[in-house]
């Protein structure tokens, strides 16, 4: 064979591979059915993007915060699309770390001004989205609608907290195993202070003023936590102080408890074929104290690109796959309606056929819509954030607090003593961050 | 005089061991046990004992995740990063064994102060240095960091062995012209397998449960088991059957490992504890 032979051979080789080359992007994601639904649906992406090849890097949620940050903080670039929640879209969005979807917010096709705006807002900086949101998630009062009747009650559509402390002792049937009410217990900033944090809300209480002085030492906090911790104690389960959401998804799905205030996305769960009263199941927004506002918080996973991402034009066209509307269509026609991600699009809830499919989709929707990130409180703050403080201290701070909290549920502690402590720690904490 | 032990002490401490070891090793039974169950099983409250046998949790584990990678991410790390190890302690522990020097002491506790620090102390250097040289999630930057992370222990335990071994023995090798190498190789190791052996396997073991440094460097090319079990967590819906059945597929071949060469592993452990 002549040199030249082999060199035009040589050459057809490299230009053959040249256009093979697919660009690979490496998606960091949480363990959670939709997102592992959407794993399962990428050949859709890959037969419209063939040039784009996923990498899944899957891990659970408090490992994949602190794998994520240390990447992105120290411009790793190993993600070219990272999941996140509400909580740190704002705080990176300001550090410069992730990369504004200009792109999808002009685009008539994605069709941005469909997205919920109390999602958008939260996923938004000086009007710029900076991630996607691919489910969206308020809390809401998920109730036995037996146990409610034998109680001889009527559930309203807004039920004040009055209402369901006394509904709970009601329900509750020791001798048979039923709880009046189960609440998250289990120490850590998304756990138990997710839903007192919401609940302190409609109490008055505020983590801090508008000069960030902490404010646990406020009647507000002291009413918000007396009431959490009177009602557990009277109507809640044995062991309250280490349940989070799967526990108390378990003993609401095995008929313990008669009602359940946690995230909306739980209503699929307890309506499935899993749950042994899925017939029986009614909702109800969060309870309010006739203050202004509602128990319930906000959160979203989302879908963001980090500015370390060599590649952000695949990054979007992915991202844009995911959360746009044909998205939605797509889920629904593989595994049904019900199945679709909620809490994202205005469209959705217009849908007859996810309207019928789904009984708690209004209720969703509802929820979703009292909830106000930039105005969470009775009393103006200076922070973002419904069931949590948008600002990167919040993490420790609220796990420390979340920590006395919990030791004031198991009686370790009293309702006093916890919130002296949350006090001194979030003082401490704040001063030493430079507020 | 030497205490007579009596058919009744015998009794008792056999039984005593039983009940240790059962106890050692509940929760990797009920850990398979719970792999075989179903969601709602898993979760049952009284725990369910007799329940319907579903192999659905490993059929949903193998079609979600490549397992055959990660498995063998962690062959070539936890291996390489032993046989690496070796290279390198080997050569260390002779020569704090056999040619100790007034500081020689003081140097093997510098080494074991170095497992006292949290390794998130040190998480962020070791990443950017690792993003500089373009290791981040490789197996070759994992496994160099696994080596560093073990090398105290395997000098401290190779360190241990060498020192029950007779010098004269060595340097009767050099009387009869041995190089360093030599004797190294065709005198020393041969006597101190059974150690090199147990240290062998104890790094190895370490190696592959490693969780901080492989769960924090990897991402979708270099993930080990340890990250293949990670992904099984969810804080949002049922799980504990597939992270059961992913669990057990992570500690299988390092269990199976384990039994096949307990004798070597306990006869290594042992090695110099009685004189």
């Amino acid at each position: 064979m002549k040199l030249s032979s082999i060199l035009v051979g040589a050459c057809s080789i490299f230009a053959l591979s040249g256009i093979a080359y697919a660009e690979t992007i490496t998606i960091a994601t949480v363990n959670n059915g939709d997102m592992i639904r959407m794993q399962k649906l990428t050949d859709d992406f890959s037969a419209k993007n063939p040039g784009i090849e996923l990498e899944w890097v899957t891990l659970e949620e408090n490992i994949l915060r602190q794998r994520v940050t240390t990447d992105i903080a120290t411009n790793g670039g190993q993600f070219d699309v990272l999941t996140i929640g509400t909580y740190e879209v704002p705080i990176w969005a300001n550090q410069g770390w992730l990369v504004p979807l200009t792109a999808l917010q002009n685009d008539p096709v994605y069709d941005s001004d469909d997205l919920l705006p109390a999602i958008a807002g939260g996923l938004s900086v000086d009007g710029k989205l900076y991630a996607a949101p691919f489910y969206g998630e308020s809390s809401m009062v998920m109730y036995r609608k037996d146990l409610m009747e034998k109680a001889g009650l009527v559930m309203p559509d807004a039920p004040s907290w009055d209402f369901i402390a006394n509904a709970a002792r009601k329900m509750t049937n020791r001798d048979e195993g039923i709880n009046g009410i189960c609440l998250r217990g289990k120490a850590g900033w998304g756990e138990n202070m997710g839903f007192i944090t919401a609940a302190a809300n409609s109490f008055g209480a505020r983590w801090f003023d508008e000069d960030w002085t902490a404010q646990f030492d406020q009647p507000a906090w002291k009413n918000t936590l007396e009431f959490y911790v009177k009602l557990m104690n009277d109507a809640g389960p044995v062991g309250a102080s280490s349940n989070g959401f799967n526990e108390n998804l378990t003993l609401f799905q095995q008929g313990k408890c008669g009602m359940w205030v946690d995230a909306t996305v739980a209503a699929s769960f307890v309506t499935s074929k899993d749950s042994t009263v899925a017939d029986k199941v009614g909702f109800a927004l969060a309870p309010d104290n006739g203050l202004g506002k509602r128990a319930n918080w906000l959160w979203a996973w989302s879908l963001a690109i980090p500015a370390s991402s060599q590649k952000q034009d695949a990054a979007v066209e992915f991202v844009s796959w995911a959360t746009d509307k044909a998205y939605l269509e797509l889920v629904a026609s593989k595994e049904g309606w019900a199945a679709v991600p909620p809490g994202t699009r205005t469209s959705l809830y217009k849908n007859p056929k996810y309207l019928a499919a789904a009984p708690f989709a209004q209720m969703t929707l509802d929820s979703i819509n009292a909830a106000d990130p930039k105005n969470p409180t009775v009393d103006p703050v200076p922070y973002v954030g419904v069931q949590f403080v948008a600002i990167p201290e919040y993490q420790g701070i609220g796990n420390s607090v979340g920590q006395q909290f919990s030791a004031a549920l198991a009686g370790t502690k009293s309702v006093d003593e916890a919130l002296a402590e949350a006090q001194n720690i979030t003082k401490r904490e704040m001063k030493a961050a430079g507020y | 005089m030497a205490r007579k032990i009596t058919i009744q002490h015998q009794l008792g401490f056999t039984l005593l061991a039983w009940f240790l070891g059962l106890l050692m090793f509940f929760p990797i039974f009920w850990m398979i046990l719970t792999s075989f169950k179903t969601e709602i099983d898993a979760i049952a409250s009284p725990p369910l004992v007799v329940f319907s046998v579903t192999l659905e949790n490993y059929i949903e584990v193998l079609s979600r995740s490549n397992y055959l990678k990660f498995f063998s991410n962690s062959v070539i790390i936890a291996g390489g990063s032993t046989l690496l190890a070796l290279v390198v302690a080997i050569p260390s522990a002779w020569a704090m064994a056999f040619s100790p020097t007034r500081h020689t002491k003081n140097v093997l506790m510098w080494m074991l102060s170095t497992k006292m620090m949290p390794p998130v102390g040190v998480l962020v250097p070791i990443y950017l240095s690792l993003k500089y040289m373009g290791l981040l999630d490789t197996r070759f930057g994992l496994t160099i960091i696994m080596m560093l992370i073990n090398l105290p222990i395997i000098i401290w335990m190779l360190y241990t062995y060498f020192k029950e071994i007779p010098s004269e023995i060595l340097e009767a090798s050099r009387m009869d012209g041995a190089k360093l190498w030599q004797e190294i190789i065709f005198v020393l190791l041969p006597m101190a397998l059974p150690g090199i052996a147990s240290t062998m396997l104890l790094n190895i073991i370490l190696a592959w449960n490693e969780a901080f440094w492989t769960l924090n460097l990897t991402a979708a090319n270099a993930a080990t088991l340890t990250a293949f079990i990670a992904s099984y967590s969810s804080p949002e819906g049922l799980f504990w059957a597939k992270l059961s059945a992913a669990s057990t597929m992570a500690i299988a071949p390092i269990l199976i490992l384990g039994w096949f060469s307990q004798k070597q592993l306990v006869t290594g452990l042992t090695f110099g504890a009685v004189k």
